[in-house]
């Protein structure tokens, strides 16, 4: 891990809220520009490590830093270089749009040029222009949700911590948000995504770190996550007659394990494609006509679930 | 690296940092009923209690009326602030931003300084105009308002720490220690004339000496010696807001 390439460096976090270990030694690194992911189920610890990392908590043990600043020693430093859309937050109700932007800009000390500036760009590519002097309170979920990214990105941070961005907003605001966001990554920003949608993390994040009962469990870009669960592979037939027993579909080569949901039957195998070929030339031989047969992947949810334990002895779903 | 980063630990990005707070605090608290409540009504409806059907010439409860309110009114900004901020759920944003806990601390114990300032003035005024009331020394008013009113504000933002789930615990709480010190500081009677009991309880209140001082102010005789009270004042100051960010700090987390 070299400082130069890290933006952000964690190693040996831990947090304990009495006997309760809520973090456990967590080591990882994130890379300037990239558009990192940290996934978790609830309670994995996924919120306490964003909230060591922004200055909110206090780590119990280990270090972080933030852009070369250690975030105990030097945590005002560190965190000006970031800005946080927590999950659970809310914007300045009694303010006005603009007022809000202004009160995080003039916290981040940015200048009164610069802060105008940017906040007109932000208000007008979130389509907030026309409402900046309401008061936030006549705001839906989805445009306060704007604001608050709007509120972050005023401040020129060089890493933003994005916490549930998209959760629970309609469509069109959380196409936005996640539009912007992957614009501002192209341009060099680096992004910190806790998310639980998982078509949200596989699109947008170039790696992601999978955080269970405190631990990194994985950490990979998605496609070698996917690789990774080669095993997982599956073959899915459903046939128009009467399927034929499962133990001579078991006994194909390359089948690990198989399963079945309704009509159609699941064969785990790392080979795919060859055990597609053979269950073709299996029903051929036998008085069975097959209604559909494909090849899959498992899909990130069940990389997930592999990851965290949920889904070690169930097959994917 | 841009300016304001090199610049997030100097003392004057603290300072910018207190102000900001300060102008935060004045846009969305000072007319939020509880502080309009508890920082003004009450001292207007202790005042009506003492005065009404009382043999008391209208100046002599002038000075006490100035304390009682400078006492109010600093005091009930503080307590608002972090539980309001915690229960909106905009407090996690403000403490993870580059600016330091002492300076959003020290713009609470400011918003509450310019309120009790501010609003102190207004019995000054009409204890001059419908009284005889008349201002003696001018330094030692000044005196009693401002280093009364931080050091009470101090203690607001104190009783602001404990991580409560709706601002009225705190308010609640606030009001289990500014009533009782209220009687026990010489403001409905000199701590000279109070019970025994009272008197030894007296310079344990920094109400006693913002009181002692704007009595002077106003002609009376001074019960503590003239260097004591602004020394107590400075003192209870430090320890209040010394106190604040210890428990701020250990409290700033919870409830979030």
């Amino acid at each position: 891990m070299s400082g130069q390439a890290n933006i952000i460096e964690v190693k040996g976090l831990s947090k304990t809220f009495g006997k309760t270990v809520a973090v456990n030694q967590v080591s990882f690194a994130v890379r300037h520009g990239e558009l990192f992911g940290f996934l978790g189920p609830n309670g994995a610890g996924k919120t306490t490590t964003v909230r060591m990392l922004t200055g909110v908590l206090e780590p119990t043990e280990g270090t972080a830093t933030i852009q070369g600043h250690d975030i105990r020693s030097e945590a005002l430093l560190s965190r000006a270089h970031l800005a946080v859309v927590p999950e659970e937050a809310n914007v300045y109700l009694d303010l006005s749009l603009w007022q809000n932007i202004m009160l995080m800009a003039e916290l981040h000390g940015m200048g009164r040029k610069q802060r105008t500036h940017n906040a007109l760009e932000l208000l007008e590519s979130l389509g907030l222009a026309d409402r900046k002097h309401q008061k936030a309170r006549t705001l839906s979920k989805g445009l306060r949700q704007r604001l608050m990214l709007c509120a972050a990105l005023v401040t020129e941070p060089e890493i933003l911590f994005l916490d549930e961005p998209t959760s629970g907003l309609d469509v069109q605001s959380a196409r936005l948000i996640r539009r912007i966001v992957q614009e501002l990554n192209t341009k060099g920003l680096t992004v910190f995504l806790t998310t639980h949608n998982m078509e949200e993390a596989e699109k947008m994040c170039s790696r992601l770190a999978i955080i269970n009962n405190g631990q990194i469990s994985a950490i990979d870009s998605p496609r070698r996550l996917h690789s990774a669960m080669r095993c997982r592979q599956f073959v899915e037939v459903s046939f128009l007659s009467e399927p034929p027993p499962m133990s001579e579909l078991q006994s194909l080569s390359g089948v690990s394990s198989l399963d079945s949901a309704g009509n159609t039957i699941r064969l785990y195998t790392e080979k795919p494609g060859r055990t597609a070929a053979e269950i073709a030339l299996f029903a051929k031989s036998k008085p069975v006509e097959i209604e559909h047969l494909c090849t899959r992947k498992p899909s990130l949810e069940d990389v997930f679930l592999y990851f965290t334990g949920q889904n070690k002895k169930e097959p994917a779903q | 690296m841009t300016a304001h980063i090199k610049n997030a630990q100097s003392w004057g990005y603290h300072a910018h940092g207190a102000f900001i707070i300060l102008k935060k605090n004045i846009l969305l608290y000072y007319l939020k009923p509880p502080v309009l409540i508890f920082g003004v009504l009450f001292p207007v409806f202790f005042f009506l209690a003492f005065k009404m059907g009382r043999p008391i010439a209208p100046e002599n409860i002038v000075p006490g009326m100035v304390a009682m309110a400078v006492w109010f009114t600093a005091s009930a900004v503080g307590p608002l602030v972090t539980p309001w901020e915690r229960r909106a759920k905009t407090y996690e944003r403000l403490i993870a931003t580059p600016v330091s806990l002492q300076a959003i601390l020290a713009g609470d114990v400011l918003s509450g300084l310019l309120f009790g300032a501010c609003l102190s003035v207004i019995p000054v005024i009409l204890g001059l105009i419908l009284t005889d009331a008349c201002i003696h020394n001018m330094v030692f008013l000044i005196m009693g308002i401002v280093l009364g009113a931080i050091s009470f504000s101090s203690l607001g933002v104190l009783l602001a720490a404990p991580p409560a789930s709706s601002p009225s615990n705190i308010m609640l709480l606030s009001n289990l220690v500014r009533l009782p010190l209220l009687f026990v500081s010489g403001i409905f009677l000199p701590i000279a004339e109070m019970p025994f009991w009272a008197r030894w309880v007296a310079p344990a209140s920094p109400l006693s000496y913002a009181g002692d001082l704007i009595r002077i102010s106003f002609g009376h005789e001074a019960y503590f010696p003239l260097w004591l009270s602004p020394l107590m004042l400075v003192f209870f100051t430090a320890v209040l807001m010394w106190g604040a960010y210890k428990f701020h700090r250990r409290w700033r987390a919870k409830g979030l």
